[in-house]
């Protein structure tokens, strides 16, 4: 072995047992100082450059939540044990695990991949895709869709024109090349996101339930398999600064790159490749290697095993000249994985990953220690509890308050904002919120993407849940959809929240499944002020206890945190996401109006006046304040249980969930969807304005065949649930007519719904 | 051209055929991409380095250089 300038002042363990005073760059790491002081005492030393790396990326927030730990454990208590009947992997996993019938196991998961996306818009949402459907393809599950809910700032301000259109071609780009349809999703502006947008991705994808692969490095002798992409200097330290001329053994770099280039061409490969892998049963676990790479596949699979691991840097395929065992175990590059796999299966393994023209390089073995040892040019440059990496870091405790602020943003309710009262003020106001940028279609988004590809889409954007077949004999299914209307969250984040699943739950019964499950993305801005932690730990109880009373679990989800632009927070987006079963994807209930020649319109559920943080406000008035919607979960059950009871015994012509811009959106969207005309008459001494734009939450829309019209409102009526017949579906008419207020054409009304984006980044 | 520690999936798919299509030798491809203005001689280096850093090239993930050619 060539000895190079490097290994010569290679920071050993046993140089950093003899060298306890030099000076270690934790600060610029992102370490506090109790946390190094921490490092010290468990490993009885300092720890080596190497060390001290593994330890930082790893004891970040992004990894260790260590501000949100303690508040996560709520999920746990409030999932009883008839909600984990059907869970066959929760919260701790690469992804949750349910069990759906017909031996099919689906796994969903949604992550965040926020500031990557803000500095290489196009890159950081491509990777971010990618991470997710690896960490969907580690349970062993071929990955069958993704989603993404898409946050940016004001949509006319400049930098929106420079993030937007990237992240959507990230997403298209990456997606498209994987060939994944992309189902759904969402895609809001608020003015809080201008400097930190969010770029949530979900991957849902399937396996038969014996297939399912949970990764742990049990049995000493098993081999360690790196395969996939070559290590390069990819997004090393994340948005922190790991300067490598701080470390000893520096090689003068100045700058590293924070931006991952993802390539998804490799990415399908690694897919094939993985699922042909678990078929032969080849591997005893699978990691994939996202952030923190290297350093958190080999402590995390080592913790999760019952043994010690050695790993020999040397054998690390590199892509990048002269890295250290630092930059080698931090490095996020793309595109990888790690597999744990018994000896007598190795050549097995390498013939597979050859065969599919993927690297596979065998980097160490499990041993019967219990200790995680790292050698690099053969010297040791780690020697560590795996556990004290992964799983022993800090948690704390934040400081908990209820801004000052939130009494008067409650108190300036809206009732006082001039309503539009005439006809030709509501006729005005209504075609203004159809073309406002969060109500327009988001048909230029969703162009871009592939919908349909695999052949497995049976409903997409724009409809109100994403649904694909998973059993192609049975025709079983899963519906998914994701919500947060982060205005409601920011008057109140526990019943915000609460909206939040309700109307993901609602969007996923509107399509006729019965939701089963939930995953989150909760993004808030930095947890050391106090009232982002409130505003957080209000939001999570808000999901939580609403989870309960549901019975649905929470099987995974994720958590970020500092999102901000100077001083000042996003608006906090507790994104959730519902996942439904349906037995019979033929029977699934479409969004648009005139699948059937003559139709009912009904509106089901109750409408209030109410106003807070609605559409409307934020549109006309530029207003946030007063009180979202009032919750009612039994009512949400009520209203799920008829919509998939309608669905299941044909009843249902067309469903739409009432969510912003209450009504009147929900009826044009579905016209215009169906391309059909509709008579609304609103009940007599209805104030119009309300009926038409009130937000109230636990309603949907639904079109009955007038034949099963008396059957349905019976169901309704005994159920206890409120309905109302708002008027018919016309197909011989192109229009939308509400009765003694304003009438308009489908064309005028699609020019102001889909002229908006194409204006706006076409 | 992508900055060097960038990850250059087109590169390393050329790379990849080389030694398939029977070309032996070539340890390591890199791809960028090059623009040919035709400008006036009034317009100096200083702005064309702004046309390159500000329209032409990423500077987030590419380099770039100028170089003028008389015609």
């Amino acid at each position: 072995m060539t000895v190079t300038h490097a290994a010569d002042t290679v920071d050993t363990v046993e140089r950093a047992a003899a060298t306890p005073e030099i000076e270690q760059p934790y600060g610029a790491l992102g370490l506090k100082d109790n946390e190094y002081r921490r490092v010290r005492e468990l490993l009885g030393r300092r720890p080596t450059d190497a060390e001290l790396a593994m330890y930082a990326v790893m004891w970040s927030e992004h990894c260790s939540y260590k501000s949100s730990k303690v508040h996560l454990r709520y999920f746990g208590e409030t999932t009883t044990e008839q909600m984990r009947a059907t869970m066959l992997a929760g919260i701790g996993e690469n992804a949750g695990v349910l069990d759906i019938g017909d031996g099919w196991a689906v796994t969903f998961k949604a992550e965040s991949h926020n500031h990557p996306s803000y500095v290489e818009p196009f890159q950081g949402a491509a990777t971010g895709v990618g991470g997710i459907v690896r960490d969907i393809l580690a349970m062993g599950a071929r990955p069958l869709a993704v989603m993404d809910s898409l946050r940016f700032g004001a949509a006319d301000a400049p930098d929106t024109k420079r993030v937007l259109p990237g992240v959507v071609a990230g997403v298209g780009g990456y997606g498209n090349c994987l060939g994944l349809p992309n189902i759904g999703g969402e895609v809001i502006f608020d003015a809080s996101y201008a400097g930190n947008p969010l770029v949530n991705a979900l991957c849902v994808g399937a396996m038969r339930i014996e297939d399912l692969h949970l990764a742990h490095a049990s049995g000493a002798g098993n081999k360690i398999i790196l395969f996939g992409a070559r290590t390069g200097l990819d997004g090393i330290g994340g948005a922190s600064v790991l300067a490598s001329d701080s470390f000893s053994g520096g090689t003068g770099r100045k700058k590293l790159p924070s931006v991952q280039v993802g390539d998804p061409f490799a990415e399908k490969v690694l897919i094939e490749c993985c699922l042909e892998l678990f078929a032969a049963k080849v591997v005893v676990g699978i990691s994939d290697l996202g952030a923190a790479g290297l350093a958190c596949a080999t402590s995390e699979l080592a913790s999760a095993g019952d043994g010690g691991m050695v790993i020999d840097l040397d054998r690390v395929p590199l892509r990048a000249k002269d890295m250290n065992p630092a930059e080698i175990l931090s490095s996020e590059s793309r595109e990888r994985m790690c597999a744990v796999v018994t000896p007598e299966h190795v050549a097995d393994f390498l013939a597979i990953c050859a065969k599919w023209d993927v690297t596979a390089t065998e980097i160490g073995e499990v041993t019967e220690g219990d200790t995680l040892v790292i050698t690099w040019h053969g010297q040791t440059v780690v020697d560590v509890p795996p556990r004290t990496v992964a799983h022993d870091g800090p948690v704390y405790e934040r400081p908990i308050s209820r801004p000052e602020s939130q009494d008067a943003l409650q108190a300036d309710v809206p009732d006082d904002l001039a309503r539009p009262t005439t006809p030709a003020e509501i006729r005005a106001t209504l075609l203004r919120m159809l073309g406002s940028a969060n109500l327009a279609s988001r048909r230029w988004v969703t162009q871009q993407y592939d919908r349909y590809v695999r052949g497995g889409t049976v409903l997409a954007q724009p409809a109100d849940a994403g649904m694909i077949r998973i059993d192609e004999q049975t025709h079983r299914g899963v519906a998914l959809s994701v919500d947060c209307n982060s205005r409601y969250v920011a008057l109140d984040p526990y019943r915000g929240a609460q909206l939040a699943l309700a109307e993901a739950y609602r969007n996923v019964a509107a399509s006729g499944a019965k939701p089963v499950a939930v995953t989150d993305c909760l993004n808030f801005g930095s947890p050391e002020d106090p009232g982002v932690m409130w505003q957080f730990q209000q939001a999570l109880h808000g999901l939580a206890d609403a989870c309960k009373v549901l019975g649905i679990p929470v099987v995974g989800g994720n958590v970020s945190f500092y999102n901000q632009t100077g001083g000042t927070a996003i608006l906090p987006t507790p994104l959730v996401g519902v996942m439904g079963v349906i037995d019979d994807v033929r029977r699934r209930v479409p969004t648009g109006f005139g699948t059937e020649p003559g139709e009912s319109l009904l509106l089901l559920g109750e409408t209030r006046p109410e106003f807070g943080g609605s559409e409307w406000a934020h549109v006309v008035h530029g207003h946030l304040g007063g009180l979202p919607p009032k919750v009612d979960l039994a009512a949400e059950a009520l209203l799920a249980d008829i919509l998939i009871a309608g669905s299941r015994d044909g009843m249902l012509s067309a469903a739409h969930d009432l969510s912003d811009g209450g009504l009147a959106q929900a009826v044009v969207e579905a016209a215009l969807i169906g391309e059909t005309g509709a008579r609304i008459v609103l009940p007599a001494g209805a104030d119009p304005f309300v009926w038409l734009f009130a937000e109230s939450a636990g309603r949907a829309l639904v079109a009955v065949p007038r034949s099963e019209e008396p059957r349905f409102t019976e169901m309704c009526t005994m159920r206890g649930l409120p309905w109302v017949k708002i008027g018919v579906v016309d197909v011989e008419s192109d229009a939308v007519e509400i009765q003694d207020v304003a009438d308009f054409s489908l064309a005028e009304l699609r020019t102001a719904w889909e002229a908006t984006l194409p204006e706006l980044f076409g | 051209m992508p900055k060097p520690e960038i990850l250059d999936p087109q590169g390393q798919a050329v790379a990849k055929a080389l030694p398939r299509l029977g070309f032996s030798g070539v340890a390591e491809v890199r791809q960028g991409k090059r623009f040919e203005l035709e400008v006036d001689d009034s317009v100096d280096d200083a702005t064309l380095a702004r046309i390159a850093e500000g329209l032409l090239a990423n500077p987030v993930i590419e380099e770039w250089t100028v170089r003028r050619v008389a015609e």
